[in-house]
């Protein structure tokens, strides 16, 4: 097979785009690929300081290293969730990208942080899924980490295979909230949140672990653990199987949303937020997401230590 | 003298951290399917290249299929 570009031999076929390309012209596509998505979103102004979520898996790396190449004032943000041996590899994983390549890297480890409320606790406590508490965590300690070190906007390595899953789900449950903040770019509600964005969101995993590949990322590539059974590996793999009946399926599902119909959505958009009387961080109730998290799991846990002493 | 022994291609299957061996060469598309591995949904590696689904191997290969799917992003 030959690249399309150059001729020479091709090391990856892309069928959503009925091509192939050498290793050379498959960088230069992915690069202009993300260069496009950012200008057509408006996602990141040149000047810009752009803090960047990490977890050590291929996309957030890879989506690190093309905002570094196009030139980007980046920093690193990784969460520390205290899923044992898989947080201990993805934290390595994570300061070996930076530190080879003299990047700045804020580590926040949410058994430090949060008074031991690491994701396997809280999950127990609660008995809510671990990706459930993990998402309300980690948001909260992304917007923290933005506001405190004055960054414009949070960069997350969400890829088409993530936004067609979680499409998926929300139309099959016709979840009109969750449809409604389904974008590439989400606008702060609040002066104390920056902007979102997800600069890889229309290139696939198969193409975000080959540019890591071909860029000589070492990154995780073992499964979290809790990630086994999860819904949204059962959608990723009946996306797959249409895929591979009509190849382009993803990609159509995910732009037109973006494109046709995610606008019909927005009047179930949440109104605007207010002061979390906890942390002081935006809040649609009395409480953030967070910090009602965290006094579910005091209350357990006082209720536990009341039933052991009695 | 030694006999000549028959050659098998080692193919690791990873992040399952499993190895299964093949025996004659095939089409990428041909071991692929034969693992029951989708296209698109791994990277095939021989050595440091990628190899995409016309490609030869050969018994003499030692072969990686990197899964690619993972259960969400950071």
């Amino acid at each position: 097979m030959k690249c399309k570009r150059c001729t020479a031999r091709a090391e990856v076929q892309l069928r959503a785009h009925n091509v192939a390309f050498c290793r050379p012209c498959y960088l230069f596509f992915f690069r202009r690929q993300v260069e496009r998505t950012i200008a057509a979103h408006r996602m990141l102004a040149p000047t810009e300081r752009v803090l960047v979520a990490v977890s050590g898996g291929k996309d957030s790396l890879a989506l690190w290293d093309v905002l570094v190449e196009l030139g980007y004032d980046t920093a690193g943000l990784y969460v520390g969730l205290g899923i044992g041996d898989y947080s201990d590899a993805s934290r390595v994983k994570v300061e070996a990208f930076a530190g080879a390549r003299g990047l700045p890297l804020r580590i926040v480890t949410l058994e430090d942080e949060a008074g031991g409320l690491a994701v396997p606790s809280v999950a127990g406590a609660t008995r809510r899924p671990p990706c459930s508490a993990y998402g309300t965590m980690k948001r909260h300690y992304y917007d923290a980490a933005a506001l405190e070190g004055g960054f414009d906007v949070l960069a997350t390595g969400h890829n088409l295979d993530d936004e067609a899953a979680r499409l998926l789900g929300n139309v099959l449950r016709w979840q009109t909230d969750y449809l409604a903040r389904q974008r590439p770019v989400l606008q702060p509600s609040h002066p104390k949140f920056v902007r979102k964005v997800k600069p890889l969101f229309l290139l696939g995993e198969y193409e975000t672990a080959v540019y890591a590949f071909m860029r000589g990322i070492d990154y995780v590539v073992e499964e979290c653990p809790n990630a086994v059974g999860a819904t949204q590996l059962v959608y990723k793999d009946a996306l797959d199987r249409l895929e591979h009946a009509s190849p382009g399926t993803k990609l159509g599902f995910v732009k037109e949303f973006a494109r046709k119909a995610q606008a019909t959505f927005a009047s179930a958009e949440p109104p605007d937020a207010r002061a979390c009387a906890g942390c002081g961080m935006p809040s649609y109730g009395e409480l953030c997401s967070f910090c009602n998290l965290v006094r579910e799991v005091e209350t357990k846990r006082a209720r536990a230590a009341a039933r052991v002493s009695a | 003298m030694l006999a000549s022994r028959r050659l098998r291609m080692r193919v690791h299957l990873r992040p399952q951290r499993r190895t299964v061996e093949v025996s004659g060469p095939r089409r990428v598309a041909a071991l692929l399917a034969e693992l029951g591995v989708l296209p698109g949904t791994a990277m095939v590696i021989r050595g440091d290249e990628l190899l995409t689904d016309s490609e030869l191997v050969r018994e003499d290969d030692e072969i990686e299929i990197r899964a690619v799917i993972s259960g969400g992003a950071a």
